[in-house]
């Protein structure tokens, strides 16, 4: 099971699942997001090993995919 | 706390993700700002103790040159020698700042964050990170320590800290989602998160330990030993 997650006010938020054999719940989460994208998320594959991937296409294959606030200096 | 993600640490193995090694899309805001490579900082490093000498050494030598000439004027020489510490002090204490937790705590929010967070880190940056409030993070540049709106980065020899001023946009977020948004920044382009952050302090471990809470000297010394190795 892949999930879309923001990190939010509420901690984090899942925004959409889908599985390999589910093409209909992939498009839901890709629509899901791209609209988080228009809003200005960033979105992230943390890979482990303390490596982590900026995407702007939502992977299909990715078990885990953070949507993320931009950072600034404080 | 079970992991909010009900998966553990850097076994998660992601799947392959596009436009891998892209630079940070902060980047883009701070056009001017040259790329906080290694050198970078070292340049960065060398001009903050070059600085910290030409603030203590006039002091103190003021101090011993009053007391030569006229042993009366002790007074005004302790005046000076004060000078000379508490100038390097208060620059130490800003590098200090930039890890002390800031802002709301948000206690409903927050264990659903940690978990979340604790999900991200293996099982001893977890526990230190519930220690400490600093998440720890091997790179290139050194050994970073992550905090709620700022990060050490201890350079590798452990002999320097660099102190960085970076926070997440929006002031709603829990804590350790905080924490998240920059361990994430962080680890998709470890150079470009220190070009994006304010670089606001280096200098010796023990002259920040010495300003930071006493919960959070843990991780410094974890950060400086794996620096060392």
């Amino acid at each position: 099971m892949s999930r879309l997650i923001r990190l939010d006010s509420t901690g984090h938020s899942t925004l959409a699942a889908w599985t390999a054999d589910d093409p209909a719940g992939y498009e839901a989460a890709v629509a899901a997001f791209r609209e988080e994208l228009d809003a200005g998320y960033i979105a992230m594959v943390d890979e482990g090993r303390g490596r982590a991937t900026h995407v702007r296409e939502l992977p299909r294959e990715a078990e885990l995919v953070l949507l993320r606030r931009p950072i600034a200096g404080g | 706390m079970p992991g909010a993600l009900g998966a553990t640490g850097p076994a998660r193995a992601r799947g392959k993700a596009e436009g891998a090694a892209a630079p940070l899309p902060e980047l883009a805001n701070v056009p001017w700002r040259r790329p906080a490579t290694s050198a970078w900082l070292a340049a960065r490093g060398r001009l903050w103790t070059l600085w910290t000498v030409a603030m203590t050494i006039p002091f103190a030598g003021a101090a011993a040159v009053l007391l030569a000439l006229e042993p009366l004027s002790l007074p005004v020489a302790l005046a000076s020698v004060a000078h000379a510490w508490i100038i390097p002090e208060l620059y130490a204490f800003r590098g200090a700042n930039v890890a002390r937790p800031k802002g709301a705590r948000h206690p409903r929010a927050e264990p659903v964050a940690q978990g979340l967070l604790g999900d991200l880190l293996d099982h001893d940056e977890r526990e230190l990170q519930r220690r400490t409030g600093l998440a720890l993070q091997r790179g290139e540049l050194g050994t970073w320590l992550v905090a709620e709106a700022g990060a050490l980065l201890v350079a590798p020899g452990g002999r320097r800290v660099h102190c960085f001023c970076v926070r997440a946009t929006g002031a709603d977020l829990p804590p350790s989602d905080r924490i998240a948004h920059l361990l994430l920044a962080l680890r998709a382009d470890e150079e470009g998160f220190a070009t994006v952050a304010n670089h606001a302090f280096a200098g010796a471990p023990w002259r920040l330990r010495r300003r930071l809470d006493a919960a959070m000297r843990p991780g410094l010394r974890a950060a400086a030993i794996y620096a060392r190795a």
